[in-house]
């Protein structure tokens, strides 16, 4: 038995024809196909909440397919990434809603979904640029104190200019996506097609389109990596002065990577904005940046199916199964026969309270042991795992070699 | 092709240059409004931002020190502060200290908790290096990073659980009268005990680190580690010597912020641990008396923009400054130029 599960780890982690990513890939996309069906099922026919929960989870994975550009690619530790993502919600906001009426343009814009999805993308890939090339001549940790000063500037400039932004109320009611108008069949849900353009109310719908920009998002940035700027982003981040020495131009590249980085976020924080059809600058602190790096990080820095999985299991973490954690912990007592646990108890404020109290903690040990267990994430990338180890056993048989010739 | 590094120094020196024009034109404005507060406003807000500046500079040594000698950035640090808040107010009462109580007679058990809190704090960071950072000194450079986030979190919600998510008040122990300068300028004696504190403590350090057997081998360890071992310095011990101090430091600071303010909140190390790390920053990360200077001038630059302009934009300014400084002296004000390890 202990002989079978050291070979089935062994070919886990070594056998070149077992890479887990093209196994992930296919998970994932069964999973996508069949996670509809599934919310349905066992919500009794309402899985509208499942499946609009798994569309927010999209927009995480997104983030972190975005931020793994930068970090795992090129090597720039980003800080402030939620910086972007606040960027590309509020250009959603401000180019599609009637919130325009109220700042001093006094006029409204309401560009389609669509376009603003690009418009978005392309503020906040401009917001990059305008970061990035003053400082991204500094090297390693300073370019990610640039960063963490960014993202701490930016909600707060959209909370203090409540004359544009209405401050800590952020803005809501924006648009709806709609499809485009040669979409508009009898599927729009008219059977005769006579009613105004198709509003997007449904999760379904969303879930649809996150999966769609997914699955199109994965398979630029696998070509990307694969190209001759992915080539010359690892050169960057496993040692830029010899990068540039070969010839990369190095500023230019961490430049690209970073707008391209950046571009993603505000792609993300586009959708966010249309699916929550509400923006504040609460969404976008320290704390999203933090929580976008760790689902990288846990992942398997610069493998995007190892980073897609780091996301997703956060987000779960996070977003579902800490909240859910206290009732659990009730009906649980309840169940083995503790009621007493349920209720208050002088100092003791009962079990769903303690757990309640308890998130934070277990957040950080989840954080703490996961990194001491495998400091290389869940799915590290495989060609850098097997680059770095045939670096040192090429190291250590020279070491042999000399001994030998030392007796 | 080899006129290029003429052309360096001279945009080095242009940089420069808009960089001290930027500052003159803070300074200027600064002035205008200044001349219409009057004397004893101005000196007030000055105290105020000299108090405030100590607290910053004794969280931001032990962001300077355990990066000079690790490069990690540490963010428990900033709960590591208020975690010295906190055990500080739990030592209070043990020692017999409460509320409004004054005279020649609390010095002594105040010093004592002033100590034992120092003491707690280290040893408590001690261990965190022990068991998050340690095992991954050889791992990927971002694991310590996250690491660092897990145990913020993880003491964030010690914390939360031993005192709840209010804001606690801390009693009043320090003395509130007020040194009259001039006529209508005062300075409080309670800002001069901080001050004169993290004086004391820094002066200290300082001792230590250029003095000091263990403070040479930290300087040793920082500028290369592997060197360092070669010559017999036991890395292990120089680390958790480091974190050790900068954690007693943080934790004096949580004490004396406590004592200032009169007011603790479970999650006051996040704000104020961003506000040292640029501190730190501003400084010359890694350069000891750079980060006493940043903190103090983070502090000042706080409370002149909350006394003068609008203070809702005080963190923007701050945030601003810090990268507007790596921009144009990426070293920061104090640092050296040194090529990258």
């Amino acid at each position: 038995m202990a002989t079978l599960v050291a070979g089935a780890r062994r070919l886990w982690t070594e056998d070149p024809r077992k890479n887990p990513n093209r196994l992930v890939y296919i998970l994932f996309g069964v999973g996508a196909i069949i996670f509809p069906f599934i919310a349905q099922a066992i919500s009794g026919g309402n899985g509208g909440f499942l499946i609009g929960v798994m569309a927010d989870a999209g927009v995480y994975m997104l983030l972190a397919i975005g931020l793994n550009v930068v970090v795992g690619f090129a090597g720039l530790l980003d800080l402030g990434y939620a910086a972007f993502f606040a960027i590309g919600a509020y250009t959603y906001a401000f180019i599609a809603s009637d919130h325009l009426a109220v700042t001093p343009l006094d006029t409204t814009l309401h560009i389609p979904f669509w376009i603003a999805l690009l418009v978005g993308l392309f503020m906040a890939a401009l917001f990059g640029m305008i970061l990035g090339a003053p400082t991204l001549r500094l090297r390693g940790d300073y370019l990610a104190i640039v960063t963490l000063g960014f993202g701490e500037i930016v909600p707060r400039v959209f909370r203090n200019l409540s004359e544009w932004t209405s401050g800590v109320n952020g803005i809501s009611a924006l648009d709806t996506p709609e499809l485009p108008a040669w979409l508009n069949g009898p599927w729009s849900g008219d059977a005769l097609a006579i009613a105004a353009p198709f509003k997007i109310i449904d999760p379904m719908a969303y879930y649809v389109i996150m999966v769609l920009l997914l699955t199109g998002c994965v398979i630029l940035v696998n070509n990307l990596i694969r190209s001759r700027i992915g080539r010359a982003w690892m050169a960057v981040r496993e040692d830029e002065t010899a990068a540039a020495a070969m010839g990369v131009n190095t500023v230019q590249m961490k430049l690209m990577a970073f707008a391209i980085g950046a571009a993603f976020s505000g792609f993300a924080g586009t959708f966010y904005g249309a699916k929550l059809s509400l923006v504040s600058p609460e969404n976008f602190g320290f704390t999203v940046s933090i929580t976008i790096l760790v689902m990288v990080v846990l992942g398997g820095m610069g493998n995007i199916p190892g980073v897609m999985v780091g996301s997703l299991l956060i987000y779960l973490v996070i977003f579902i199964g800490l909240p859910a954690l206290p009732d659990y912990a009730a009906s649980l007592a309840t169940s083995v026969g503790l009621d007493d646990l349920n209720r208050a108890n002088g100092e003791f404020p009962g079990i769903a309270q303690e757990v309640q109290r308890l998130k934070f903690l277990i957040f950080g040990l989840i954080l703490v042991l996961t990194m001491l267990l495998r400091p290389q994430g869940l799915i590290p990338s495989r060609v850098r795992t097997q680059e770095l180890k045939k670096g040192t056993q090429e190291d250590s048989t020279i070491v042999d070699m000399n001994a030998e010739t030392a007796s | 092709m080899r006129p290029l590094p003429s052309l360096r120094i001279a945009r080095g020196r242009y940089l420069d240059l808009a960089f001290f024009l930027i500052l003159a034109a803070f300074a200027v404005l600064l002035l205008t409004k200044v001349v219409g507060g009057g004397p004893s406003y101005f000196i007030q807000i000055l105290t105020f931002g000299v108090a405030n500046g100590s607290i910053y500079a004794l969280i931001a040594l032990g962001y300077t020190m355990v990066y000079g000698i690790v490069e990690l950035i540490n963010f428990a640090h900033g709960d590591v502060f208020t975690l010295g808040a906190f055990i500080s107010l739990f030592l209070l009462p043990i020692l017999g200290l409460q509320e409004g109580q004054t005279g020649p007679g609390i010095v002594l058990p105040l010093l004592a908790i002033f100590v034992l809190t120092m003491l707690a704090c280290g040893l408590v960071n001690i261990s965190i290096e022990r068991v998050a950072y340690r095992p991954l000194r050889r791992a990927p450079r971002l694991a310590p990073l996250i690491t660092a986030v897990g145990m913020s979190f993880v003491l964030q919600g010690l914390m939360f659980l031993w005192k709840g998510p209010f804001n606690l008040h801390y009693p009043k122990l320090l003395p509130t009268d007020q040194i009259t300068l001039s006529e209508g300028a005062t300075i409080g004696v309670k800002d001069l005990i901080v001050v004169v504190t993290a004086v004391v403590l820094v002066a200290a350090l300082a001792l230590f680190i250029n003095r000091s057997k263990l403070g040479k081998a930290m300087r040793a360890t920082a500028q290369d580690r592997d060197a360092a071992e070669l010559m017999g310095i036991d890395i292990n011990r120089t680390i958790s010597a480091t974190f050790f101090i900068g954690a007693a430091l943080a934790a004096a600071g949580g004490m004396i912020f406590g004592l200032y303010y009169n007011n603790v909140v479970f999650d006051l190390g996040f704000s104020a641990g961003l506000f040292a790390f640029t501190a730190a920053v501003f400084g010359g990360i890694g350069n000891i008396p750079g980060a006493a200077l940043g903190g103090l001038v983070i502090g000042l630059v706080g409370s002149f923009w909350d006394g003068y302009f609008d203070s809702a934009w005080t963190q923007v300014i701050i945030f601003a400054i810090l990268i507007l400084v790596l921009v144009f002296r990426p070293t920061g004000l104090l640092g050296m130029r040194v090529p990258e390890k």
